[in-house]
């Protein structure tokens, strides 16, 4: 039997290498793989509690994470390909205006 | 030292390694290929736990459909590697220290506190269970989300219009 | 040495299964090859190979010689890891697909060890199948990526924007199966239908004689066309097709990495045949009912006078090669038949394998007729049919047989 917690810190460090992803990449498209490192990190610590206490909420939650994920994953993926139209650049430090 | 806690530590470690190498990675089709990585680990630390349908699902729906999605984009948008930048070296020689520090600091707080007892492998969250929750239960948001994806198919197909159209 | 074995029979059995079946798989692959061109051949009016080897029997073999020692170039500025990695994941999960895949119902215990006839017997099989078809995208994309050539791009996008609009079809089409036998498991799924005497019609195509059950034609011709578009064979195959974009994704690759490509489609041929049979068509059942138990020697009823014919064959033919091998195969095949009526229990053990693999075969042959008869579909073609006529049409499917589900259960 694997103890609880050895899944909960597994979790705490892919949230925190999902976190330093975030503040250090410049591609926009990396960034926004690094928000779904993070959410695969919580489902994982989700999975780990729901299975502890033997009742299966956890994973129901985890299913509505899952499809909240891909809904935003789709719609940012489009404003990203007309940011990157209108821009011509996938640098974010290069989308500081409001105006081109 | 059993066969699952061996198990446990490859699939940690191979989940680990590609999370670090989707922050060392140059270029993001190699970054995005180090995710897959970790969702098909994480698919496997369910099938661990004895979550077989949150595995399953994990791996067709965001392994086999958001992942290509983020695949295809980068291949259409032709990212080219990073470019170099001039952030300051101080950051990154005292943020990560600190990150690992407080990572430590909770990894330290979540050992010393009363734990939840382990899970039971061996106790497999039949499908059926599953659907009686989610349809019983949780129908109310999960009406919702099929209201949420439909709001989504909607937006996508906007944006990704050319303009004029 | 026995100890040893009885103490790691939870490793070895396996090992030993996974070998067999992965010789096996890869020789009925290259013969696959053989039985394609000849059959095409034949439907086109002419001969297919037939000089090396009688009857060309040979021809996998001089390929696959052929692909070993051809040069195997790299393009420069490809992408390097994407390059090596796309055959090998194509390949990998083609062959890893065949591991959940139940052959029989023998239950047989080795070493202190009880395992059946399939590699794996896990309760969400079905599941794993999917999930490997939805990963299988990433060989055909990232193979296209990474050769640098417009061309391959363009294939590999669009042989992978047509392989996830098929994939919701295949999925949707099966949850008719999944709703009459009420498991996920592979095993499950054919044992109920064999549960009523009545042969082929209890079979999930026809649906008779079960207790909730409802007919799923249409779920069946929903999944096959679905099956022929994930595994881009014709009329689904415009990404691959010599006249369109050179040759679609694997323009780049040579020998070896071409031959992995090539043995990852047809073991995925393979595999989505061995689903349809046990889904649709009842997997290792006889189409007889099982209490005609006189209808046991019909396997041994097929091999005798195939023996016998491949003897007559052979003594006729043009080379000496032919006059011995030939009528050697026929001797081994006629031999076999006598027998298994001679032994009546090894003739009980080798039923439902024999039943199984014929049904595959004939799906094979199916696959391999409409590859030498229909045109191809254009892309714009593909992808409406996908999502404005199959996909609805699936989902009519899941609804009709649910409202027949509950309107027997009152």
């Amino acid at each position: 039997m694997i103890p609880t917690n050895y899944y909960l810190i597994l979790s705490a460090i892919l949230f925190g290498l999902g976190m330093i992803a975030f503040v250090f990449k410049r591609n926009i498209i990396t960034i926004f793989m690094a928000i779904e490192l993070m959410l695969n990190a919580v489902n994982l610590a989700f999975v780990a509690f729901s299975k502890a206490f033997g009742k299966s909420d956890g994973e129901v939650f985890v299913l509505f994470v899952i499809v909240v994920a891909a809904a935003e994953a789709a719609v940012g993926l489009g404003i990203i390909i007309l940011t990157a139209r209108n821009r011509r650049s996938l640098n974010v430090e290069r989308v500081d205006l409001l105006k081109l | 030292m059993n066969a699952s806690l061996a198990i446990f530590f490859v699939l940690a470690a191979v989940a680990v390694a590609a999370a670090v190498s989707l922050i060392l990675q140059r270029h993001p089709i190699h970054s995005a290929l180090s995710l897959i990585v970790v969702m098909v680990a994480l698919a496997g630390l369910y099938l661990l736990m004895g979550a077989e349908f949150v595995a399953a699902v994990q791996i067709i729906v965001y392994g086999g459909a958001v992942m290509v999605l983020f695949v295809f984009v980068i291949m259409l948008l032709n990212a080219g590697e990073e470019e170099h930048t001039n952030f300051s070296r101080l950051a990154a020689y005292a943020g990560i220290p600190m990150a690992v520090a407080v990572a430590g600091l909770i990894a330290a707080a979540i050992t010393r506190s009363t734990l939840p007892p382990a899970p039971d492998p061996t106790a497999l969250t039949s499908t059926k269970s599953l659907s009686m929750l989610l349809f019983q239960d949780f129908v109310y948001p999960f009406e919702l989300t099929s209201f949420l994806i439909l709001v989504a198919i909607l937006g996508a197909i906007v944006l990704a219009q050319r303009e004029g159209n | 040495m026995s100890e040893f074995l009885h103490q790691y029979a939870f490793l070895v059995v396996p090992i030993i299964k996974v070998a067999i079946l992965v010789l096996v798989v890869l020789t009925v692959d290259a013969y696959l090859t053989w039985l394609e061109r000849k059959v095409i051949a034949h439907i086109q009016a002419r001969w297919g190979p037939h000089r090396v080897g009688p009857h060309g029997l040979m021809q996998p073999l001089a390929d696959g010689l052929k692909f070993i020692f051809k040069e195997d170039p790299m393009p420069a500025n490809v992408d390097k890891p994407a390059y090596f990695i796309a055959p090998f994941v194509a390949l990998m999960l083609a062959l890893t697909s065949l591991a959940v895949i139940p052959f029989g119902p023998q239950k047989f215990t080795l070493w202190g060890y009880e395992s059946s006839l399939g590699i794996a017997d896990v309760n969400i099989s079905l599941l794993v199948l999917f999930a490997i078809t939805a990963l299988g995208v990433y060989g055909v994309a990232l193979a296209g990526w990474a050769s640098n050539n417009k061309y391959s791009l363009l294939g590999g996008l669009r042989s992978s924007a047509q392989m996830i609009s098929y994939e919701l079809a295949l999925t949707l089409s099966v949850v008719g199966v999944l709703l009459i036998a009420g498991s996920f498991s592979l095993r499950e799924i054919v044992e109920q239908q064999g549960t009523s005497n009545l042969g082929f019609l209890s079979w999930n195509l026809l649906g008779f004689g079960q207790g909730i059950g409802f007919t799923q034609i249409i779920g069946f011709f929903c999944f096959f066309i679905a099956a022929i578009a994930e595994t881009n064979r014709v009329p689904f195959d415009l990404a691959e097709a010599e006249s369109e974009l050179v040759a679609g994704f694997h323009t780049e690759y040579a020998s070896m990495k071409f031959a992995m490509f090539f043995i990852g489609e047809y073991t995925s041929m393979v595999a989505v045949s061995c689903l349809a049979t046990i889904l649709f068509f009842g997997g290792w059942l006889s189409p007889f009912p099982a209490s005609w138990t006189f209808t046991y020697y019909v396997p041994s009823l097929l091999f005798i006078p195939f023996g016998l014919w491949m003897i007559y064959d052979g003594i006729h033919y043009e080379n000496i090669f032919g006059r011995i091998v030939l009528p050697g195969i026929g001797t081994v095949l006629t031999v076999v038949g006598i027998a298994l009526i001679l032994f009546p229990p090894a003739n009980h053990l080798l039923q439902g394998l024999f039943w199984f693999v014929l049904k595959v075969f004939i799906f094979m042959f199916v696959y391999i007729w409409m590859r030498g008869t229909l045109p191809r579909f254009r892309y714009d073609q593909l992808m409406s049919f996908g999502w404005k006529f199959l996909l609805p049409v699936s989902i009519a499917n899941v609804v009709l047989t649910s409202a027949v589900i509950l309107w027997r259960m009152h």
